[in-house]
């Protein structure tokens, strides 16, 4: 319990603090002191900064990523390579494999993989959107890159097999050993998708 | 692994107490049931045990790519454990894989089924509540998703075996109400009785299903020891919905609501006959 000493606008900005995804309650209420002491200028940036986030930002209406144009300025850029279509379970995976550098394709977000035991199916995901695009955009090659866990796998097997019928090249990143991990302590399951995956030198 | 063991070493009662509170760790053998993410990287398991029955613990570190714990810790993965005691929950010290059952990976409905077994022990057990009995039924039917061809009775079988060990066992011998031998004739499995209902009783059961001969015969071999006959056998897409509503509507009526993970299962199940294989992405 909180003692009563707490002002009342304090407590509530703690406990919104609190709702926040991996803040405890006492980074609750070091983040609402932080604010308490900040000068109004920086407080009312970041009220703004949040109002914004809700009121600017939505989802692409072709890709579902998020934007604050749509379409969202990667499905805009002509000098991507729109032949290819890379499916992924977050907007954060977008930002993960823009950072590669490797890719130039489009993409589509899916918000989620489907998790039976959490109640989490198909239907809930841009799924149905995702085959109408393929129908519509007919890619040469559509890259299922959902987490490499069971979530992410069901994911995939289950957008294949309504994909393939529509005579696209499906394909999945390869998985196996981490970079700067230790072979020692590798799963079976990871090495041995790590060696079917094996590449001539 | 480490031979630290919970039920190891014997000792004095003079020092027990003492050392009891020192022995941190202990080893389960377990099978994921679910996860959540906590924090950056770190996830809450909740494990269904061979030693303790169900138990959360935290994992730490598992959502980063160079975890060493990640790949022994996959849903439905059946794994050796060393559990440290925590202040507030357990944590995760080692793992290693004992079976990954791997062929599930391959086909979704196949993990949608595994899903559906893990959320249904999920809500029938509490915590601190060892059955063995449970975790060998648990390990046996995800290795049978995995393998058969049609795992559609392996499913059925869990179910049945699931509840009578957890003391659910329906009557399919005799009338539930009226306690006369059952006629082979089309009875009905009623719920809120607790088993098969001859004709004239079953209308005591607002919520009977209706149950052919040859459903009560499997239901009859489902739940006892030479189960793995009706998998050979040539059953009918009739005979399969009387025996999967009557479990349904039985599980349906002890839970007292439905299970998440069967909406989810109709619906993978809908993206494909048993006979289409699954598709191999490259």
């Amino acid at each position: 319990m909180r003692p009563k000493v707490t002002v009342e606008p304090v407590a509530r900005l703690i406990d919104e603090f609190a709702k926040l995804p991996g803040i405890g309650p006492k980074t609750a209420s070091r983040l609402a002191y932080f604010i308490l002491r900040s000068p109004r200028e920086e407080a009312t940036a970041l009220a703004h900064a949040i109002l914004e986030v809700k009121e600017r930002v939505s989802l692409c209406s072709v890709c579902f990523n998020i934007t604050d144009v749509d379409p969202c300025l990667i499905c805009q850029d002509e000098q991507r390579d729109r032949r290819t279509i890379c499916v992924v379970e977050d907007p954060l995976d977008v930002l993960a494999l823009e950072r590669t550098g490797e890719y130039h394709g489009l993409y589509h977000v899916l918000h989620g993989a489907i998790s039976p035991v959490d109640g989490i199916g198909p239907d809930r995901l841009r799924i149905r959107e995702l085959v109408a695009r393929v129908q519509a955009e007919r890619p040469d090659e559509v890259i299922l890159a959902m987490n490499p866990n069971i979530e992410g796998d069901a994911t995939a097997m289950y957008i294949a097999r309504q994909l393939l019928p529509l005579g696209v090249t499906v394909t999945r990143p390869a998985s196996g050993l981490p970079v700067g991990g230790d072979l020692e302590y590798a799963d079976e399951v990871t090495l041995g998708r790590a060696l079917a995956g094996r590449r001539v030198l | 692994m480490t031979s630290v063991d919970s039920a190891g070493p014997v000792r004095s009662d003079a020092l027990a107490s003492n050392q009891e509170s020192r022995i941190r760790l202990y080893r389960v053998e377990a099978v994921v049931l679910r996860r959540w993410d906590l924090g950056e990287a770190d996830r809450i398991l909740n494990l269904y045990t061979r030693q303790r029955g169900k138990l959360r613990a935290v994992a730490k570190g598992v959502r980063r790519p160079t975890s060493r714990l990640a790949g022994h810790l996959e849903l439905f993965a059946h794994s050796n454990v060393l559990i440290a005691r925590g202040r507030d929950l357990e944590i995760v010290s080692q793992a290693e894989l004992i079976e990954p059952f791997r062929d599930l990976r391959r086909d979704e409905r196949r993990i949608g089924l595994a899903g559906y077994v893990a959320d249904l022990l999920d809500a029938l057990t509490s915590e601190d509540d060892p059955q063995p009995l449970v975790f060998e039924l648990l390990t046996e039917t995800l290795r049978g998703i995995a393998s058969q061809p049609d795992p559609f009775f392996v499913v059925r079988r869990y179910e049945l075996r699931l509840l009578g060990a957890l003391g659910y066992q329906p009557e399919l011998y005799r009338c539930v109400v009226c306690g006369r031998p059952l006629e082979p004739v089309t009875n009905a499995f009623a719920p809120q009785l607790g088993g098969v209902a001859c004709p004239p009783c079953a209308a005591r059961d607002p919520a009977a299903v209706p149950l052919p001969v040859g459903a009560v015969k499997a239901l009859r071999l489902l739940a006892g020891e030479r189960w793995a006959t009706v998998l050979e056998r040539r059953t009918g897409p009739e005979l399969r919905s009387a025996v999967e509503s009557a479990l349904y509507a039985y599980t349906r009526h002890i839970l007292g609501r439905e299970l998440a993970s069967r909406a989810v299962l109709d619906q993978l199940q809908l993206a494909g006959s048993w006979s289409a294989g699954s598709p191999s992405p490259r």
